[in-house]
């Protein structure tokens, strides 16, 4: 029994029914913590609206949009309360806040920014690791753009709202909606969470690099890196995107007018010239790679073993990554260091493949003479049978 | 003729009288029945050729958790005719366990069990049991995915057994789970102890074939009452048509191995979880499935070891059928007993075509 949900849940009014329907889901509920642990009051007070809102008795009542953060960091920014819950839990939320876009545009005054519910829900919040939470991975970038999509809202603020569009195309939102990759990126890998910055022009590579160290390495190591920065050009960005990064695929370097390459670099030049060198070798690679495994699922499905084959092929697969991933470098000699052997070991599978087919057909050809053999013993038998039948044997 | 030199050799030292009874006056009764009794011989003639067949793997298959998947592997891939040897091995293993099961419900829909004939009952069911375990433990030896997950599903059920369960699970498994030390086992089990009990069990049953001779359903023996039943010779007439369906059964093995070769599929990981809709080898599906339907709990026990008890009720009831059908002992029609040999052939063909059609199933 508790006065403030005994008495709130019959209220006609809706919004202050609501938090009664809604606390069933709340992760503060679960920990033990109730209505009076944030809003202050009597719990015991049952009917007297005076007594249970005393201020006397700590009674906050509703916060000001403005105070959410240090309403919410009450607590959350109390490291000796919050150990009794979570000895591992951050406290500085709220610091790392007032560092945002949206802490920096709270204090100025505008209401209009998230606060703590704008992305936790109030009265139902969540745990992190609930798949129902507003900030679970795969549910975060809806949270963002309630706000962030919606043209209206962001008008005053004069910043793209296609976002969520753009990023439902790439292959990070693929890989964490439909293969479940919690680990994918989403909008606070990138921008942070309760620090939410965009990263700038010289510092987004830092950001990719959380995950794609290796590719990082050499893009530091290319002549690009120093050709980005003078033009004041992000890296990473200037040629996969940022919202939209799709899977790259090796026509990124075919030196079109519509490449990536072609935003520096003049058509015919040198450069694309190279570019179009390291394409053929990337395109030779994954055609081999492709008429390997095309021709060992034929062999597979006729019923023929090609666990080896398979597995060796599995070096040619691995030497493609290695090369796509080296094109950052943007030295020919490397990459074809990688290709050429991996090209030879991709021609090797096509044959045992084609082996396999021949063997297959041999094996079909044995069969139906075998076939042909029992055939004739059967015919033999047949008319013996017949014989020792006639001459009386059967009574 | 030099072959009668030779059999006259033999006669000079040792007694072939057996063996000319047999071949000369030993006749077969020839009914609308007659049918059935080839196939016994086919179960034979399927575990003759799991003997060759056998015996020729050993020449290359390691009994290692670390070696046996990639030993079938070369053995597939490297060695001559190696995989018409292997699936020639797993097919017939599969068509023994058909043929056997007709075996099993012919003789016991033409009570073929009843008195003289118990003991070769008795014998026949100690058989089945054996070739339902050769297939268990073979199972396992390639050490593959569906091979491992199915053994873990298997000695489980073993393990639920009531008082000796816990034991029987690390009897059979070598240890608290499927290891290598599993696989050792099963392979000791399936080349020299299964092997060695069949030799003994079926030199057995089919000594009592012989010194009794087929049995007649008893509607033809009343029948005969009438009018004599018709014979034909043991050899070469019979003899000659069990040829002509061995070699039916050896150009249906040859078109399966050659068209359909058995799959070897991935390597066993023990820390990769069961694939979605794991099930036994066809033989064992109508008991898993029966154990899928079963609830958790009925009433104060727990439902699997119902189902468990279930089946070995059962078993134990073919058994001692001869013992418990006393009619039939007498000669007399056992309708009910027919009605029940029926009801338990429609059960285990209903619960295996629900175990590959029903949802979750596939």
């Amino acid at each position: 029994m508790h006065a403030c949900i005994d008495c709130h849940k019959g209220l006609e009014e809706e919004r202050l029914s609501r938090p009664v329907k809604k606390i069933a889901n709340d992760y503060h509920m679960v920990r033990g913590l109730k209505c009076q642990d944030c809003h202050g009051g009597d719990h015991t007070a049952f009917d007297n609206k005076e007594a249970s809102h005393s201020r006397a008795k700590g009674f906050l009542g509703k916060p000001k949009r403005q105070d959410i953060p240090a309403f919410c960091g009450k607590c959350h920014s109390d490291p000796r309360y919050m150990r009794k819950f979570n000895p591992k839990i951050r406290t500085d939320q709220v610091k790392e806040y007032y560092t945002s876009v949206h802490g920096k545009k709270l204090r100025e005054g505008d209401k209009n920014v998230a606060v703590c519910i704008s992305c936790h829900d109030v009265h139902a919040i969540r745990a992190i690791k609930d798949e129902a939470a507003w900030t679970y991975p795969i549910k975060v970038a809806e949270t963002c753009t309630r706000c962030h999509a919606d043209a209206k809202y962001m008008k005053a603020y004069k910043i793209p709202t296609d976002q969520l569009k753009n990023y439902k195309k790439s292959i990070h939102y693929e890989v964490l909606t439909k293969k479940g990759d919690i680990s994918a990126p989403t909008c606070p890998s990138c921008h942070g969470n309760h620090g939410a910055t965009p990263p700038g022009v010289d510092s987004v590579a830092n950001v990719c690099s959380n995950c794609h160290a290796a590719t990082a390495e050499l893009f530091a190591k290319s002549a690009h890196e120093e050709a980005f920065s003078d033009l004041g050009q992000p890296a990473c960005v200037t040629c996969h995107g940022n919202h939209d990064v799709l899977k790259p695929s090796d026509e990124l370097l075919a030196g079109g007018k519509d490449t990536p390459c072609a935003t520096c670099h003049e058509v015919n030049s040198s450069e694309l010239k190279k570019a179009n060198e390291i394409r053929t070798h990337l395109q030779d690679l994954a055609k081999g790679i492709d008429r390997a495994e095309a021709i060992l699922t034929r062999a597979e499905h006729a019923g023929m073993e090609v666990g080896p084959p398979r597995f060796e092929l599995i070096e040619a697969k691995d030497a493609l990554i290695k090369a796509r991933a080296e094109t950052h470098l943007v030295k020919v000699k490397r990459i074809k260091t990688l290709t050429d052997p991996a090209v030879v070991i991709a021609e090797k599978t096509v044959k045992k493949g084609q082996e396999l087919m021949v063997q297959l057909q041999f094996r079909r050809k044995w069969l139906a003479a075998s076939l042909l053999g029992i055939a004739a013993v059967l015919v033999g038998l047949f008319f013996k049978i017949r014989e020792v039948d006639r001459r009386g044997g059967s009574g | 003729m030099r072959v009668n030199r030779i059999i006259g050799w033999i006669e000079e030292r040792i007694d072939l009288s057996g063996v000319k009874h047999l071949l000369q006056e030993k006749v077969v009764p020839v009914h609308h029945h007659t049918i059935w009794y080839y196939f016994g011989g086919m179960t034979l003639f399927l575990f003759v050729i799991q003997v060759v067949t056998g015996i020729l793997l050993t020449f290359y298959y390691r009994p290692s958790a670390e070696e046996a998947y990639e030993s079938v592997q070369f053995l597939m891939t490297d060695v001559q005719f190696g995989w018409l040897v292997r699936s020639i091995h797993s097919w017939s293993a599969n068509l023994m366990v058909a043929t056997m099961m007709i075996h099993l419900f012919s003789v016991y829909l033409t009570q073929a069990y009843r008195k003289p004939r118990e003991l070769t009952w008795v014998t026949g069911m100690l058989l089945f049991g054996i070739v339902l375990t050769f297939g268990f433990s073979g199972y396992l030896l390639p050490w593959n995915v569906l091979a491992y997950f199915a053994t873990k599903v298997g000695t489980n059920v073993a393990g639920v057994v009531p008082i000796v369960g816990r034991a029987l699970l690390r009897f059979l498994r070598g240890g608290d789970d499927v290891t290598g030390a599993t696989l050792s086992r099963f392979y000791g089990l399936h080349i020299a102890i299964l092997p060695l009990l069949t030799t003994l069990i079926l030199g057995l049953h089919l000594f009592l074939v012989q010194q009794q001779g087929m049995s007649v359903p008893p509607d033809v023996e009343r029948a005969s009452a009438q009018q004599p039943i018709r014979t034909m010779p043991f050899a070469p007439n019979f003899l000659l048509r069990d040829l002509f369906g061995w070699f039916v059964a050896l150009g249906v093995l040859a078109a399966l191995a050659a068209i359909y070769p058995w799959e070897l599929g991935q390597k066993a990981d023990p820390f990769a979880s069961a694939p979605a809709g794991i099930r036994p080898e066809w033989y064992f599906v109508f008991m898993f499935q029966t154990l899928k339907y079963i609830p958790a709990r009925v009433g104060p026990f727990d439902g699997e070891v119902l189902g468990v008890m279930g089946f070995g009720i059962g078993g134990l009831f073919l058994l001692l059928v001869p013992f418990l059908d006393k009619r039939a002992a007498r000669g007399e029609p056992s309708p009910l007993f027919r009605w029940i040999g029926i009801g338990i052939i429609l059960y285990i063909a209903v619960f295996t075509a629900l175990g590959y059609l029903a949802p979750g199933g596939k």
